[in-house]
């Protein structure tokens, strides 16, 4: 789709895995565009995915999800792999930036999150709270890497890499108002088709406060290693009961301290 | 706990033996700072050899902190001040967020370094007049504002010690973030690790063996509170259900049990000194007192590797 790219406006990616064919040209055309070397080739043995994961040198990956019944059905009826493009979804309410401690990561003008590599310093506690696994270090540099949304792309008017490279339009760039109303479209689709299991995933605001990259899943999201709604938490959550059993732990420390310390008159 | 996530498709951070040995130092430098306050503030006037003793334990092992920290960040050590300012283009200054805990712990290490460095040098003033060997100083950190000045480091102490743990539990990694106990896990193994270190250095310090008891009973008490933490933290992760990635460091977990228990057979007086006692049960104590320090250290340093690496498997 032909967008012009103007900052101050949100943008973002809506997925959609319903029609994602594992051709991985997402994973090619980030790794041409944003110069990344990629890891040493390994054989996984499992499906057609020898990438494995998304790390500092894959900031997209194509997820092949065996959901291959053991028992053989009858023709056309079977399921087989489930296949998603996956990538940083760039959360309203981030993890990685909320506990960034140097300033790193950023929101940008064009509402994506983005890692200053100038500004990191390689602490690793954006990648401890990621709930998605995306963040990872690169050793040469020691700073955290990820998907930038093609943050330099989207700076001279270019739609991201992985989207324009996509030959069945499964990742879609645009302003998110765009997305989510095409998302709302083809879910309806799908759910007249009979596809009843055909979910949105980051759509509205019930995981991080919505995601910029976002997703039509065909199945529930734990299938594909995304944390549920119920199980979508910032790592803040814990920051007041962390802290509060700190401190009555302290003060009966400093109790115990007195009774063992206490002057007790001459012997 | 109430809420917890039982789901994480979670990178492990790699925070390995560096991160280890910082929080290893950091719940001492703490807890060193902490029981040689108490000594001083609440105990007899012959406790101030421990408590200066407690002092310069606390300097030296908050020395080692830094470079474990600096070392840790890699290929990018030589940025380890953007802790302090944030060097964005355009947003230049001090950065401070107080609802990260890396952010928090990193200002208060710098300002706890301030107290625990004058307390150190204050008691190296004080230790030269005792010996003659300088005129008398003077009391420049006596009186009100010297306590005063005292309890201000021990709460910033007993915030060194136990933060390392609410900075795991601030996180969304298994084990970790299932739980709200670790802080004050971290803070009761810290200050037992340290009751057991200044127990053991006392043995350099002939002066300070007069505090010897009151430090082993001090730490039976933090003992018991360790244990206490423990057996919720493990109740905490059973519900959260990822008490299962403890399993495979269970020689950590017992190493640590057996570091509480030895501090708590110690505390039961078996073993301990009395404050009066003579040269010969100097010595007797001096060698139990070693070889339960050390499993008390152990203990400690197990402690945090079993919580560091059950998370990151």
């Amino acid at each position: 789709m032909a967008t012009t790219i103007k900052p101050g406006e949100s943008y973002g990616f809506f997925t959609d895995t319903s029609i994602c064919i594992g051709c991985k040209a997402c994973e090619v055309a980030c790794k041409e565009w944003n110069q990344l070397q990629g890891n040493e080739p390994k054989f996984l043995a499992d499906s057609y995915d020898n990438t494995g994961q998304l790390d500092a040198q894959n900031w997209r990956h194509v997820k092949f999800i065996d959901d291959v019944p053991a028992q053989s059905t009858a023709a056309g009826n079977g399921t087989a792999f489930l296949m998603m493009s996956d990538v940083c979804k760039h959360c309203k309410h981030a993890s990685c930036m909320e506990v960034c401690p140097t300033g790193a990561i950023i929101r940008t003008e064009f509402d994506t999150v983005f890692i200053q590599q100038d500004v990191c310093n390689g602490c690793r506690n954006c990648v401890a709270a990621c709930p998605y696994s995306v963040i990872a270090i690169n050793q040469s540099t020691g700073t955290a890497h990820k998907c930038t949304l093609c943050y330099d792309r989207l700076q001279g008017g270019l739609e991201p890499a992985c989207a324009k490279a996509c030959p069945t339009q499964s990742i879609q760039f645009g302003p998110l108002a765009d997305l989510q109303k095409a998302a709302d479209v083809r879910l309806a689709a799908l759910h007249t088709q009979g596809i009843s299991q055909a979910q949105l995933y980051g759509r509205d605001d019930k995981v991080y406060g919505g995601l910029n990259a976002f997703f039509l899943l065909m199945d529930k999201p734990e299938t594909y290693g995304l944390p549920n709604a119920e199980n979508a938490g910032l790592p803040s959550r814990n920051d007041l009961g962390g802290y509060i059993g700190a401190l009555v732990t302290a003060v009966l420390g400093v109790i115990a301290g007195i009774v063992a310390f206490r002057r007790r008159g001459a012997p | 706990m109430i809420y917890l996530a039982a789901e994480h498709f979670v990178r492990a951070p790699q925070w390995t033996w560096y991160i280890l040995g910082y929080f290893f130092f950091a719940g001492l430098t703490g807890g060193s700072y902490a029981l040689a306050t108490l000594l001083r503030l609440v105990g007899e006037p012959r406790d101030e050899a421990a408590a200066r003793l407690g002092f310069y334990t606390s300097f030296v092992t908050l020395l080692i902190c830094p470079v474990l920290l600096t070392t840790d960040l890699g290929a990018s050590w030589w940025k380890f001040w953007h802790m302090l300012v944030d060097v964005t283009p355009g947003d230049q200054g001090l950065i401070f967020k107080y609802w990260s805990p890396m952010s928090v712990g990193v200002w208060a290490l710098l300002i706890f370094g301030l107290f625990s460095a004058v307390s150190a040098l204050e008691s190296l003033a004080l230790d030269r007049r005792d010996r003659g060997t300088v005129g008398d100083p003077g009391r420049p950190m006596g009186g009100v504002l010297g306590r005063a000045f005292n309890a201000v480091g021990a709460i910033l102490a007993l915030f060194i010690a136990s933060y390392t743990g609410v900075l795991l539990s601030v996180s969304n990694q298994p084990v970790w973030s299932d739980t709200w106990l670790l802080g004050g896990l971290f803070l009761a193994s810290g200050l037992s690790g340290s009751a057991a270190l200044m127990a053991l250095l006392s043995r350099y310090r002939p002066a300070a063996a007069f505090s010897l008891g009151r430090l082993h009973q001090a730490d039976g008490y933090f003992s018991i509170l360790e244990l206490v933490l423990l057996v919720a933290f493990f109740l905490t992760i059973a519900a959260a259900g990822t008490a299962g990635r403890t399993v495979p460091f269970l020689p950590l977990w017992l190493l640590a049990l057996v570091g509480i228990g030895s501090s708590l057979v110690e505390a039961r007086g078996e073993m301990r000194i009395r404050p009066s006692g003579g040269s010969a049960a100097v010595a007797r104590a001096g060698v139990d007192t070693l070889v339960v320090s050390v499993l008390v250290l152990l203990g400690v340093l197990a402690l945090r590797a079993a919580v560091i690496f059950s998370a990151q498997q």
